[in-house]
């Protein structure tokens, strides 16, 4: 016998949550209790008296798993409100990478001239190495890492990332 | 507001909630709450003799009161041992509240003597739950826990509270609105969904009300809607094992319990219908049978408290979020509006009554007075002796469980105590428990199996201790039935480990605690022996053998369609390929 698994689509979902001790975990539980695919999660406090926070998590599955993915954040407790930005129009997503990379000679003349391709800044330098913080959406992050593997990249830390809707409302 | 310690916080918040009774077990992280609780004069703590057991009878309380139960334990392992009942409640949206012991905030997370991570084990079997770190804010959490319990669905909550902040003093405050800041389920059903089902319902040729533990955790009011609802459409109705009650057995339009044990009728009316209208129920694997052979010609309405159990399992055509009695109001209020009579669903009745013809709850069984007894006859004869008393029934888990629900009828809601969701053996007997202490001068019952009885009989010294008249009514097959069933079903008859050895002498047992024991062993004796069980005063243990090797039917194996049930015991096979054999 073969276990079967459904081919899914990539969703961005943002989630407002109270911001109280264990709320990541809650969330984290539930998408591996309930096999849902975590890509990425990026959580920080956003409001003036830090009483919520913002979640933004990118997830992937069938149109019917995001469906649940979705009611099953909604009916939390802490969770205030659940939007799924793929679905609610236009946004624009982000990513930070903090890239390092070791080297001299060529290699290194080679690495910042594709860091300022991508308009990467250089953060941190010494005579053998760089660390480059690139900012974009996660395909550009990736090639960008890509690139780097061949100029001697030796770290690399990303934020993952955060979304937002376009336009003039507010969720 | 006034400053008192979390202790005494904690019990003016239960006394201010309207809670009588509590259901614990004592140890070092709890003291000052037990002391706070010495000779209270209304709150009533019911000490148990296992933390398991405090759940469930505060399950059995609460499903037969309508009100939450309360469970008081230590830290470390009594919250560990409370876990199972707190599963059990978030599956059958019980409303709970569990209190914890912990270790000083000081010792949290130094792995102290009796600390465990008690909101991280119960994190994802809670509906929520809490740490308290803050005296001052004891009391807020405490009323807010009791409204996140019993609003929206139901479901256990989990207050842990470390044994300093239970000394400390703090303001206690009774919060001017009872609620939480930002958790606001949807009650009221949409007026446009509403009158949506109404069009389907009146449209419908071959309706059906599917109707599941969400009616029961409504209240009373919501039966009532759904009678009322029925005898207007005209259409017949089924029920999970979880809503058997909603609906009175006796009435023409009920086809029994549907799904993997359900009848016939009710099966095949789900099959064949053009509409099913789903209230308060949620598509288990249970009911449903092979997903892409359920319901194929029907359209689906689905009446749920909880947006997530829509469309989880089923796609329907319209989704009601709402309360089950409220919805049903609304649906009986538009029906009426609009001036619908019911349909001629004559037709759709004729194919019921055939598919009633083959009498699929009927059992072979020898006649004569020396005959072994079916258990099927047993559970008849308890039912035709205990009519006219309103007895309330608990089960534990098993094939016994499934012939209770098959043969026991239920008239009335809060009559029928189970584990449905988790399934949990061990819970019948505290469950009659709690439902017992709840309404003492009720005849409490717990059909129970000889080998799930065993996994919280310690509870018999409760019971001795509350002079609870509980009766335990045993169908001993010498067999986890159940198990052997399925190992006779899928396993050609190997029977690892499934035979109920060394069981104990329970009559003498009964003894040993001093309750009354009896034994029913032939049929001849049946009727006289459960007549003794009712007349005999305080708790009784009957019991009752029955016939070692009979068969829960109807049956749907699991992986199969609804049409494909076995309705006789020569219809097994003995074997199931790999894809059935990974189903539950
Ligand atoms: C705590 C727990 N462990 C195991 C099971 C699996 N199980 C389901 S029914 C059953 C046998 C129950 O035997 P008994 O209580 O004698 O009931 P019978 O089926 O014989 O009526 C078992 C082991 C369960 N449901 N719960
Ligand atoms: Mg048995």
């Amino acid at each position: 016998m073969k276990i079967k698994t459904e081919a899914g689509e990539r969703h961005v979902l943002a989630v407002t949550v109270d911001n109280e001790a264990g709320i990541l975990a809650k969330i984290t539980g539930l998408f591996s209790a309930r096999g849902y695919n975590i890509e990425s999660l990026t959580v920080a406090d956003i409001s003036a008296d830090h009483a919520l926070s913002r979640i933004t998590i990118v997830t992937s599955g069938p149109p019917a798993v995001i469906d649940q993915i979705i009611a099953q954040l909604d009916r939390l407790v802490p969770v205030h409100q659940v939007t799924d930005l793929t679905d609610h129009g236009a946004h624009v997503e982000r990513e930070i990478a903090l890239v390092k990379v070791a080297g001299t000679g060529d290699k290194r003349i080679e690495a910042l001239r594709m860091a300022d391709v991508f308009r990467a800044k250089v953060v941190d330098t010494t005579l053998t190495s760089f660390i480059f913080e690139i900012t974009g959406t996660s395909d550009k992050v990736d090639r960008f890492i890509a690139l780097m593997r061949e100029c001697g990249l030796v770290e690399v830390g990303r934020t993952g990332v955060v979304a937002i809707g376009r336009g003039a409302e507010a969720l | 507001m006034t400053e008192m310690s979390g202790a005494d916080m904690v019990v003016q918040a239960l006394v201010d909630l309207g809670v009588d009774t509590v259901f614990g077990y004592p140890g070092g992280a709890v003291l000052p709450i037990y002391d706070a609780l010495f000779n209270h004069p209304t709150i009533k703590h019911v000490l148990v003799r296992h933390e398991q057991a405090a759940t469930h009878a505060a399950e059995g309380y609460s499903r037969s009161t309508g009100k939450p139960g309360v469970v008081l334990v230590t830290s470390g392992p009594g919250a560990t041992n409370a876990v199972t009942g707190i599963t059990d409640a978030l599956l059958d949206s019980i409303p709970m509240i569990v209190l914890t012991g912990q270790v000083p905030t000081n010792l949290i997370g130094t792995d102290a003597f009796q600390e465990c991570d008690t909101v991280g084990i119960t994190r994802h079997c809670t509906k929520h739950n809490y740490l308290v770190m803050d005296p001052d804010r004891l009391g807020a959490i405490m009323h807010e826990a009791f409204y996140i319990a019993t609003h929206g669905r139901p479901g256990p909550v989990v207050i842990d509270i470390p044994k300093n902040v239970q000394v400390a003093t703090g303001k206690y405050r009774v919060p001017e609105k009872i609620e939480h800041q930002s958790y606001r389920p949807q009650v009221e059903p949409d007026a446009d969904a509403i009158a949506a089902a109404i069009d389907m319902i009146a449209a419908a040729e071959r309706p059906i009300f599917y109707t599941g533990g969400g009616v029961i955790n409504a209240g009373p009011d919501a039966s009532a809607a759904l009678r009322q609802l029925v005898s207007l459409t005209g259409a017949p109705v089924t029920s999970t094992l979880m809503g058997l009650g909603a609906f009175p057995s006796d009435d023409p339009k009920w086809l029994g319990m549907l799904g993997m044990h359900g009848t016939y009728e009710s099966n095949m009316a789900m099959n064949r219908a053009d509409l099913i209208i789903a209230v308060g129920a949620r598509f288990d694997d249970r009911v449903t049978g092979r997903l892409d052979a359920f319901s194929p010609d029907s359209k689906k309405i689905h009446i749920d408290i909880d947006r997530s159990s829509i469309n989880k399992i089923v796609p329907v055509d319209l989704a009601i979020v709402g309360d089950a009695g409220r919805a049903l109001d609304a649906l009986t209020a538009a029906w009426q509006d609009k001036g619908h009579k019911p349909r001629d669903l004559g037709e759709w009745w004729r194919r019921i009554d055939g598919w009633r013809a083959t009498r699929c709850l009927d059992f072979p069984e020898k006649k004569d007075a020396a005959a072994d007894i079916m258990p099927q006859r047993a559970v008849k004869a308890l039912f035709d002796a205990t009519r006219g008393r309103d007895p309330i029934i608990t089960t534990e888990v098993g094939q016994h469980q499934m012939w209770a629900a098959q043969h026991f009828g239920f008239s009335a809601p809060n009559r029928w105590l189970t584990s449905g969701g988790l399934g949990t053996m061990g819970y019948g007997f505290p469950a009659a428990v709690g439902a017992q202490i709840a309404h003492p001068g009720r005849l409490v019952i717990c059909i129970a199996g000889e080998a799930s009885l065993q996994m919280n009989i310690q509870e018999m010294g409760t019971v001795s201790q509350y002079r609870l008249p509980v009766k335990i009514f045993i169908l001993n097959n010498e067999w986890m039935g159940m198990v052997r069933q399925w190992q006779e079903l899928t396993y050609e008859s190997r029977y690892s480990n499934s035979y109920s050895d060394s069981l104990p002498d329970f009559v003498k047992l009964a003894a040993a605690y001093g309750w009354t024991g009896l034994r029913i062993d032939t049929l001849g004796e049946l009727e006289a022996g459960i007549q003794a069980m009712i007349d005999t005063p305080g708790p009784v243990i009957v019991d009752c053998r029955v016939a070692k090797l009979a068969n829960c039917f109807p049956m749907i194996p699991s992986g199969a369609a609804h049409t494909d049930m076995i309705l006789q015991p020569n219809d097994i096979t003995g074997t199931m390929d790999d894809e059935a054999k990974a189903l539950v």
